[in-house]
């Protein structure tokens, strides 16, 4: 029971985590992306158009990651480039993702594909608890795991980590170093965007595999949350995503159990502890000292520093 | 001495400003040399030019004989031209060594902590520097920041590193370190450009000045040429600098009597640690520090901004430690804060909007629920004609207006309601002299009038011009009284760094 | 060569005035793109919106039958933006706004028209109120993020109310489709002209000048135009800025409550499923066309009533999704956004090294 729990939890963080991973890329950077929930729906799309028409997952992934990368370049350019108002960017990036989708997505709607399939790791797969949960899973949340320490490892122990960490805090000293706040800034964004995408499209190709419209129902909107619950930190973002898609599962169970609670109250869960946790973690940022990324949300405009 | 740098005929403007109109200078190899100017004169603006971060409109650059244009900091930093910028360019949240390691050029992609972090740690050794190398830089003095930077740039090899008014944030003793490492670095044959408005270092330090006025170079003179007086005239264009007559009978009424103040912030350290302080009726105290030593925090916790941990603040008879702002406002406590156009104005809002922001409840001001706009215009005709404010056209948002209008926007709504004490936190921070002149007279003829003044400034040349009295902060504390006319500078210097003075007064 | 960009010190009032108009125009012809890829002929659509939307008296008053509750929602919404709080909650406080008046109507046992109307109307200022004034709570208190709160509360409300029309409220004469029993006359708006159109359109007019007279006028209007402007300085003037935060998202969410109770008392006399189909997100845009100007929110909601009425039609007769309509707006956006750039900055293309 608990087995079959862990393992619902973790295929339902999966997404929730991709979409967290990248949204700590782009604000590392100092880009707030509320675009998000329509990038993920992006991906969704193109993750199950490109796995239906190629009748491969991997050919999917990827049209997902390429896809939402270039959608992602758009609020990239804008906040970026253009020094527009990045919350403005987001938001509209989510209603054009909502809106895309749903146009382009009528030719698939009702299709099917073979989605993702499990892979079980010799031997490890067999512990008990937690053997199906880590070890029998599908390539893209293996794919998940590693991806956790590489981007741990990516910003901590590498010179360009290091540079964009430097980029969010402190672009004036970024520049003055020879970085380039501009560029690092723009592929921190579209890389983000892309890891969105995949963990859109992990929705579309493992967890439900068809495609219907909105269907990330607000994820998007709780990976922002996680981001901030996590500390901008890619460990504590995992223990975050399970944590909502431990939710998710008991809800789930509770639907297929019948309970006296009314479904609709039930769905309500997972924004209510979004709340939550964005309350608590708020609390928490005000009291240490921040680890925000300190040049979160302003544009960097060379000219202003006179 | 070989010529290392040739600057000829730079010119740079900005939307409606001049700032630089036509700059000529040069630099020899191994030489300290200092620009010299007022606020405003284009220090900053012609080394942002050199080091490649702004586009000279006109102008010719030549580095070691050869024709130079700088497209970014990293070019110039490229060809050995580093700068130690005023407002550091560091990473509070991250590590000394993280700071350090970006300045850096030819790291891998993954890189050897040890190797590094061993080359960085010789380097603060020769220079007997004390920095912990995996210490968050926001844990650190600002003295001890400054070394990061130039830390920075020695890594570099660095033949040229200009230095933006490195001591504003120096006690003179760390001043004098500093010059030390400076003539150890001109001994290795670097050059140094040396930016500074204060007088007797620029004496101290330098083989040349080349003095700057409104964007252009006036003069280079070279050591012996020059003299205190020479400079300063130079530099402001008078011969005399003008002494305040100052108010000679104070009353003895105590107007305000701080008792033991303490309060913290939110990183749980000490911002005011056990200060008392009393103020007379009439009188102009100066606060000296070096900022950063609970002059912010006094004047809130004075204000209503902040709320104090311990200690008593009174004015008269009455106990107002735990005023709110506006409750401050009307005991008659006025404040001119730190950073104008960060919480002084509303940038969006016009002139007249401005200022009224503390008196918009009047009932002057207002009728029931509703504004009375044709009042709250006369009002502003009123003032803006007698502070000489030159605003534009009605209606227009008060951040086009230049820094010193604005200030006197602030003066003008602070002391509309004829305060009995003024708050002024670094008022005359980065003003042209008309300005800050402006300013000075504003204080003095309060006093006249019976207004006592608490002035915050960093330049001790300020606080004895204009101070009845000098009151020195550090860490939070009152470490003792200065006599404008008789305590010499190196004493104020030394309570600035923190040793206790027996001077009563 | 290289791109240099500057910003302008005065920004240029012609560029301000026509980047709105030449936003929509750009995006029009975008989202023309979009249409023809996905095999429809965008003249053919943009000929249809027009037509169905200010071709016939009738599709007039559709027109402003939709842009009623987008006149409310944007009132409200940029309201809160004045403040520079984010309210992305309207669409939820519009639900809410609809269940108070609906229990109201239902449940009340009020039966004089008036007393209805009033009831109703506070009910709905009241729920859709106090749903952003949770927002208004934690962003004061504890400066969390509104953005995210108000969005969560979004969904918590649609699902609220599902829950209520499935379960508690369901009509029983109802055939059990999810919704409530039909309001009667006396909780219902007047109608005109033998159209849809009904006071509700009326209503929000006034509600846009008592918005500009209170924004204008008033010693609260000013106190939020400073905050709004730099709250820092609100402070230090004394300004109590925890009371106006929760006051501003609280009102805001009033106003878009009241275009919940202008859908249900107006149009659909009942509670039911998509009560607004995204309004509250579309009066974010409208907010931000509309910059600070109640007048420009009224103009801004008449042109998207006349998307919306035509989205309508175009789904019935060539299954374009209505909520292309979001992307459009999105698009809307974008191209705002990067005409903000024009009007703030100006590029120049300077030659490499000057002489020498």
């Amino acid at each position: 029971m608990v087995e079959i729990l862990l393992d619902a939890t973790v295929r339902a963080g999966t997404p929730i985590l991709f979409a967290t991973l990248g949204a700590i890329l782009n604000e590392r950077a100092g880009i707030i992306n509320l675009g998000i929930e329509g990038l993920m729906l992006i991906g969704a799309l193109a993750g199950f158009a490109g796995t239906f028409y190629s009748g491969s997952p991997l050919i999917g992934i990827l049209a997902a990651f390429a896809v939402t990368f270039a959608a992602g370049s758009i609020h990239a350019l804008i906040t970026v480039q253009l020094r527009g108002n990045q919350i403005v960017s987001g938001l509209a990036m989510t209603m054009f993702g909502i809106g895309v989708t749903a146009l382009f997505g009528r030719g698939m709607v009702g299709q099917t594909i073979s989605g993702l399939e499990r892979l079980p790791i010799p031997g490890l797969s067999q512990l008990p608890i937690i053997g199906r949960a880590f070890f029998q899973q599908d390539l893209l949340i293996y794919t998940s795991f590693v991806l956790v320490f590489l981007l741990w490892f990516f910003l901590y122990r590498t010179r360009i980590g290091l540079a964009l960490r430097t980029v969010g805090e402190n672009p004036a000293a970024a520049d003055t170093c020879g970085i380039s706040v501009s560029l690092y800034r723009f592929l921190a964004v579209t890389t983000g965007a892309g890891l969105v995408g995949i963990g859109g499209a992990y929705l579309s190709l493992a967890m439900t595999p068809m495609w219907i419209e909105n269907m990330s129902a607000g994820r998007g909107w709780i990976a922002v949350a996680l981001v901030i619950f996590s500390g901008w930190s890619s460990g504590k973002a995992m223990f975050g995503a399970y944590l909502f898609g431990g939710i998710t599962a008991m809800q789930l169970r509770f639907q297929a159990i019948g309970t006296d609670i009314s479904t609709h109250i039930l769905q309500m869960l997972p924004y209510v502890f979004t709340i939550l946790v964005l309350v608590v973690s708020t609390i928490r940022l005000q009291k240490g000292s921040s680890q925000q990324p300190q040049g979160l949300g302003l544009p960097y405009d060379r000219e202003d520093r006179k | 001495m070989s010529e290392l740098l040739h600057i000829q005929n730079i010119r740079k403007t900005f939307p409606g400003v001049v700032a630089l109109d036509d700059v000529s200078f040069t630099v020899a190899s191994g030489e300290i040399h200092t620009l010299l100017g007022e606020n405003g004169a284009g220090k900053s603006t012609l080394m942002n030019v050199l080091t490649g971060l702004y586009h000279p409109d006109s102008g010719r650059m030549h580095l070691a004989g050869q024709p130079v244009h700088f497209t970014s900091p990293r070019d110039s930093l490229s060809r050995g031209i580093g700068m130690v910028h005023q407002h550091f360019m560091l990473v509070p949240a991250h590590s000394v060594f993280e700071n350090i390691l970006l300045a850096l050029d030819k790291v891998a992609l993954v890189y050897d902590r040890k190797h590094y972090k061993q080359k960085i740690q010789k380097l603060i050794d020769t220079f007997e520097l004390d920095l912990d190398l995996d210490t968050e830089v926001w844990k650190l003095s600002i003295g001890a920041q400054q070394w990061i930077e130039l830390i920075k740039l020695l890594l570099r090899d660095c033949r040229l590193l200009i230095l933006d008014e490195p001591t504003a944030v120096l006690t003179p003793q760390e001043a004098a370190r500093l010059f030390k490492v400076l003539r150890l670095l001109q001994q290795q044959g670097k050059s140094i450009i040396f930016i500074s408005h204060k007088m007797r270092e620029v004496m101290e330090i330098s083989d040349r000045v080349t003095v700057l006025k409104k964007g252009s170079s006036i003069a280079t003179l070279k050591r012996g040429d020059f003299d205190a007086e020479t400079l300063a005239g130079l530099m402001i264009g008078q011969d005399r600098i003008p002494q305040w007559q100052k108010n000679l009978q104070m009353s003895e009424k105590i107007i305000l009597d701080i008792k033991n103040l303490s309060a913290r912030n939110d990183r749980g350290l000490a911002d005011l640690d056990d200060f008392s302080l009393q103020l007379k009726e009439g009188e102009i105290l100066g606060i000296a520090g070096v900022a950063g030593n609970g002059q912010k925090a006094l004047a809130e916790a004075l204000t209503g901004l902040r709320d104090v941990s311990k200690g008593k603040i009174f004015a008269g008879a009455v106990d107002i430690t735990h005023s709110s702002a506006r409750s401050s406002y009307i005991s008659g406590i006025a404040h001119i804060p730190e950073d104008r156009k960060s919480i002084g104005i509303a940038p969006d809002l016009d002139v007249a909007d401005n200022l009224i922001m503390k008196s918009f409840k009047n009932s002057l001001f207002r009728l029931g629920i509703f504004q009375n706009r044709r009042a709250i215009r006369r009002n502003a005709e009123d003032k803006v004609s007698r502070f000489a404010i030159k605003s534009g056209p009605d209606g227009s948002p008060v951040r086009y207006l230049s820094g010193g209008n604005i200030q006197k926007v602030i003066i003008a709504r602070e002391l509309s309601e004829q305060p009995r004490v003024l708050v002024a936190l670094y008022p005359t921070r980065g003003l042209d002299i008309g300005s800050a002149e402006y300013i000075h007279k504003v204080i003095v003829d309060g006093a006249g009038s019976g207004m006592s003044t608490i002035l915050i400034a960093e330049d001790l040349d300020e606080l004895l011009k204009l101070s009845d009295r000098i009151a020195v902060m550090f860490r939070g504390r009152l470490i003792g009284y200065a006599d404008p006319r008789h305590t010499s500078r190196e004493e104020i210097g030394l309570m600035m760094s923190g040793e206790c003075r027996e001077i009563s007064l | 060569m290289k791109l240099v960009i500057e910003r302008r010190d005065i920004s240029s009032t012609l560029l301000r005035l026509t980047a709105p108009v030449v936003s929509i125009a750009v995006a029009l012809l975008f989202a023309g793109v979009l249409i023809l890829a996905a095999g429809i002929n965008p003249f053919d659509a943009y000929r249809e919106i027009l037509y169905e939307a200010v071709g016939s008296t009738y599709g007039l008053s559709e027109t402003l039958v939709k842009a009623t509750p987008l006149i409310f929602a944007g009132l409200g919404v940029s309201l809160a933006f004045r403040m520079q709080i984010w309210n992305i909650g309207a669409e939820g406080q519009i639900y809410m706004g609809a269940m108070g008046a609906t229990w109201v109507a239902l449940f009340s046992g009020l039966e004089n028209h008036w007393l209805l109307m009033i009831a109703m109307f506070c009910a709905a200022f009241v729920c859709g109120g106090l749903w952003a004034g949770v927002a208004g709570l934690l962003r004061a208190r504890w400066s969390v993020n509104e953005v995210i709160v108000t969005l969560m509360m979004n969904y918590i409300a649609i699902l609220l109310v599902n829950y209520l029309i499935y379960g508690p409220w369901r009509d029983p004469q109802g055939f059990n489709f999810p919704l409530t029993a039909q309001f009667a006359d006396a909780a219902r708006f007047a109608n005109f002209f033998d159209t849809r159109l009904h006071s509700g359109f009326f209503l929000a007019l006034f509600c846009a000048l008592l918005l500009y007279l209170f924004m204008e006028r008033t010693i609260w209007g000013y106190q939020i135009k400073v905050i709004g402007s730099n709250p820092q300085a609100a402070r230090y003037a004394g300004m109590r800025t925890g009371v106006a935060i929760f006051a501003v998202l609280f009102l805001s969410g009033a106003i878009a409550g009241v275009a919940g109770l202008s859908e249900v008392a107006g149009l659909q006399y009942r509670l039911q499923h998509g009560i607004s189909s995204g309004y509250g997100y579309t009066a974010i845009i409208i907010a931000w066309l509309a910059r600070r100007s109640a007048l420009g929110v009224i103009i801004v909601s008449l042109l998207m009533g006349i998307l919306l009425v035509g989205g309508d039609s175009l789904q019935m007769l060539w299954q374009l999704p209505i909520a292309f309509v979001y992307a459009f707006q999105g698009l809307i956006l974008f191209f705002l956004l990067g005409s903000d750039f024009f009007i703030q900055y100006r590029v120049k293309l300077i030659k490499g090294v000057q002489g020498g």
